[in-house]
């Protein structure tokens, strides 16, 4: 049982009164347009939630775990996130599994 | 992009919905990630990537002004894993910048 876009559609059908297609149209603009932020290179501060950022990585020695081969780990661009206080305190409260 | 931002972004797309169905659909989803995580639940959603919770082990820290020893708890931290198609379009749009 994990949170999907459809449990999130669901949300706001139930809770902002959207029908379903609105509801389904809005969570794909939601993520499409924090993509579209981070595409273009703009960091996305969500307060509350938290922030994501992108990180350029310089080219690093890698290796083919299966065969031990060296091969170089090419240049990229990354998206990291960052954990808003707000959130970081509600899920450290949080005492289940260890994992 | 802030939230701010992204709220306008969403309002100008959708534009058969109100600014205040728009605010409330924000909060709405925001509010069902954080509390999905809070209670331990992971987050999937397809070509953005998934969130899910990471254990700190109890470890000793030191009160930075005092330098005394305080024991520190575990705790659970929210972790964010970019889905293929997030790390792809970041990266392929770097790539073409960079070309």
């Amino acid at each position: 049982m994990a949170l999907t876009k459809a449990d999130l559609a669901n949300s706001l059908f139930e809770e902002v009164g959207l029908n379903k297609r609105e509801a389904k149209e809005f969570v794909d603009a939601w993520f499409e347009s924090i993509r579209d932020a981070l595409e273009a290179g703009e960091h996305v501060k969500l307060s509350g939630f938290g922030n994501f950022q992108l990180r350029d990585k310089r080219q690093r020695p890698g290796r083919n775990p299966k065969t031990g081969e060296e091969i170089p780990i090419s240049a990229r661009r990354v998206v990291t996130f960052k954990p808003g206080q707000k959130l970081r305190g509600r899920v450290e409260a949080y005492a289940g599994p260890r994992e | 992009m802030t939230k701010s931002e992204l709220i306008e972004k969403l309002a100008a797309e959708q534009k058969h919905l109100s600014q205040a169905d728009v605010d409330l659909a924000v909060r709405t989803i925001i509010e069902q990630m954080s509390a999905a995580l809070s209670s331990g639940e992971r987050i999937e959603i397809r070509g953005f990537g998934s969130f899910s919770l990471h254990f700190r082990p109890p470890r000793m820290g030191r009160n930075p002004k005092t330098g005394e020893a305080v024991a520190l708890p575990g705790k659970h931290v929210p972790h964010f894993k970019p889905g293929k198609e997030l790390r792809e379009r970041v990266n392929a749009a770097a790539q073409a910048v960079q070309d």
